[in-house]
């Protein structure tokens, strides 16, 4: 047996003012709200899986559409040469006259010194054709019997193009700053040009004559994909280049930089090398990943953007229509707490939750099977599949974004609901 | 008993008037006077079309008299919003109908707890309070049922559960037996004699003669206007 409590006078006095300061942590907590409207979903599980086909689909289409687009665009970028992708070439600017075509500047002799400084800068090393009519040969003795031959190329460089080209010391070394700035006569050879000029093996000192000049062979190299050219070539250091063929300027200035810095020094490295006018020099340095994507994602999105976004009105559509036939349904209840002590936005906002979190779950399974379609497309086509984590965490709030607007209008329709007119019969 | 015990009128109409816009104008209660004390069983009667509902709606504060004034224990209803109304409700009236309003999805814990949902009861104490209320109507074996597996007069003791367990002063019955058989009826009417003599304020509004005898003090309604008859025998 329960004891209901007695009432006291002081209370009957006071009470209906009570109304005014009662405690709001007692009446219809968050807690009381998020537990009423989520049982309301629960209540009718196969109507719940209509209301949120629309919300599904249209979140879904879209995450797929945006997982897709990007694992698209990753598998193009991937398909690019990798080494390009850290190559920068500097070379002085040209312009036209009259036919001719000058170099507007001149890429400082220091060049490497300079951009190594730059954040990014891996490696660095100028090189240049020799402009040269002589012949090299690894024989001393002119034969006059012997077939003419064109000359390898010679191409004069600084001693970090190596480096900077990914090439490979096969035998030997190559040659040095100390080589370079006292201008010894040595010389590189291209495996390919040494296999021309009967260098096999270095420890014998060979020597080459270039034009008639002794040039001691230090090393051979290989590799070098980015400029195989001068596997054919003969290379000597710039300064002995500039005294025995009277090498003016450098032609280009080979870079090796990290990953993704490319735009970067591409940007830096005219300002470095000539901060008098950065813009004499031409740069050829690869174009940001984001770049190429965005190219790729923008065929692939506009269609199914556009379907995506359909397909959320008319989610949003269902989820008004289920709420607003919802609202119908439980008139009664609706009464029943008014009658309850239920006021007009305690009403409003269950329908609105409500609507929210169907909204919510849409959103979540949506983004699931968008990444899952993303994932199995992927699977089959042999891609590496690349979803953006911020549009999968997204997408769920832009499908509860899409419950509040669709439960907006039904949930006023149900705070208007007089409590009179609901409880009759 | 507390009835007999001179205390403050818990309702008091004084000209109430309820008119509804037409046309034609319908008067639905025509300058009423009641007084009802706390403690009192009262019942209201009369044919259909008599007023009655508007009188629960008006004393239930969902519905605001025309012209005149219903003070709640000892206080003045009229200033009140409807926010406010709303909140005097839930704390202070219980009620119970005729086709019970239990929401069929929800257990009958969870029917009854809804009745304290904006009562302000603490929601640690709402559980224990719905059990006992529950135990007080003998149906505490059933509390994991839905409604709809219940039968009539089960399905109104968890509705008067659920009116009673957030203490109201003002337990309001509009035809609690109108869907009920004799005997359940009877069961009904055993209950709330039970609670009024536990100190509860009950006002029922019926056109069963029967079920209108066994209160305390018999009002009859008729074209709007209020008769007291003679304390049945």
């Amino acid at each position: 047996m329960i004891r209901l409590p007695r009432r006291r006078r002081s209370d009957a006095e006071e009470a209906p003012s009570t109304a005014r300061r009662i405690a709001r942590s007692d009446r219809f907590t968050f807690q009381d709200l998020m537990a009423e409207a989520t049982a309301g979903i629960g209540a009718r599980p196969a109507r719940l899986v209509t209301t949120l086909l629309g919300t599904v689909l249209g979140i879904g289409s879209l995450v797929a559409t945006l997982g897709l687009a990007q694992t698209t665009a990753g598998q193009v970028a991937r398909q690019f040469d990798a080494v390009a992708a850290t190559q920068v070439i500097v070379t002085p600017g040209s312009a036209s006259t009259g036919g001719q075509t000058v170099a507007t500047a001149r890429l400082p002799w220091d060049a490497p010194e300079r951009v190594l400084r730059l954040a990014g800068v891996e490696s660095a090393g100028l090189s240049s054709e020799v402009p040269f009519e002589g012949t090299i040969t690894a024989v001393p003795v002119n034969d006059p019997s012997a077939a003419a031959t064109a000359a390898p190329p010679l191409v004069a460089a600084s001693a970090g193009l190596l480096d900077a080209v990914r090439g490979e010391v096969t035998t030997g070394r190559f040659f040095d700053e100390g080589h370079d700035a006292r201008g010894d006569r040595v010389a590189v050879l291209g495996s390919r040009a040494a296999e021309r000029l009967g260098v096999q093996r270095i420890d014998r000192q060979p020597s080459i004559f270039i034009d008639g000049l002794a040039y001691a062979v230090v090393g051979v190299v290989d590799g070098m994909e980015r400029r195989a050219e001068l596997r054919d070539a003969v290379i000597v250091p710039m300064g002995a280049a500039r005294e025995d063929f009277a090498l003016s300027s450098a032609e280009e200035l080979q870079i090796r930089i990290q990953q993704g810095a490319g735009e970067l020094v591409g940007e830096q490295a005219p300002i470095a090398l000539l901060p008098d006018e950065p813009e004499g020099l031409d740069v050829a340095a690869p174009t940001g990943r984001s770049e190429l994507g965005a190219n790729v994602q923008a065929d692939v999105n506009v269609v199914f953007l556009v379907l995506g976004a359909i397909a959320l009105v008319v989610g949003g559509l269902g989820i008004a229509n289920v709420t607003a036939l919802s609202v119908l349904e439980r008139t009664g209840e609706i009464g029943l707490r008014r009658a309850l002590g239920a006021t007009r936005r305690q009403i409003a906002s269950q329908f609105v939750v409500e609507s929210i979190v169907i909204g919510l779950l849409g959103g979540l399974i949506g983004a699931a099977l968008g990444v899952l379609s993303v994932v199995v497309v992927s699977l089959v086509q042999q891609w590496t599949p690349v979803v953006d984590p911020l549009a999968a965490v997204l997408a769920p709030f832009v499908g509860a974004l899409v419950g509040l607007a669709a439960g907006w209008l039904p949930a006023r329709r149900a705070s208007r609901i007089e409590p009179v007119a609901a409880l009759r019969g | 008993m507390s009835a007999s015990e001179p205390v403050a009128p818990l309702v008091e109409l004084r000209d109430v008037t309820r008119s509804f816009p037409g046309p034609p104008e319908v008067q639905a209660l025509k300058g009423v006077n009641l007084l009802v004390a706390e403690g009192d069983y009262v019942s209201i009667v009369g044919p259909s079309g008599s007023g009655k509902s508007t009188m629960l709606n008006i004393l239930g504060l969902l519905d605001r008299p025309s012209v005149g004034e219903y003070r709640l224990a000892g206080a003045l209803t009229g200033a009140l919003g409807e926010d406010e109304r709303a909140v005097v409700r839930g704390r202070e009236i219980g009620f119970v109908f005729q086709s019970f309003h239990l929401m069929a999805q929800r257990s009958v814990l969870e029917n009854v707890l809804a009745g304290m949902l904006y009562a302000g009861v603490p929601r640690a104490e709402r559980e224990e309070r719905a059990l006992r209320a529950l135990e007080r109507v003998g149906l505490g074996h059933r509390i994991g049922f839905k409604p709809p597996t219940l039968s009539g007069g089960e399905r109104q003791r968890v509705a008067i559960a659920r009116a009673v367990a957030g203490s109201p002063k003002l337990l309001l019955a509009d035809e609690p037996t109108g869907n009920l058989d004799e005997r359940t009826s009877g069961e009904v009417m055993d209950l709330f004699e039970e609670l009024n003599a536990e100190g509860l304020t009950v006002a029922i509004i019926t056109h069963d003669r029967e079920v209108a005898e066994r209160a305390r003090r018999r009002i009859r309604i008729a074209d709007g206007r209020l008769t007291e008859l003679e304390a049945a025998a």
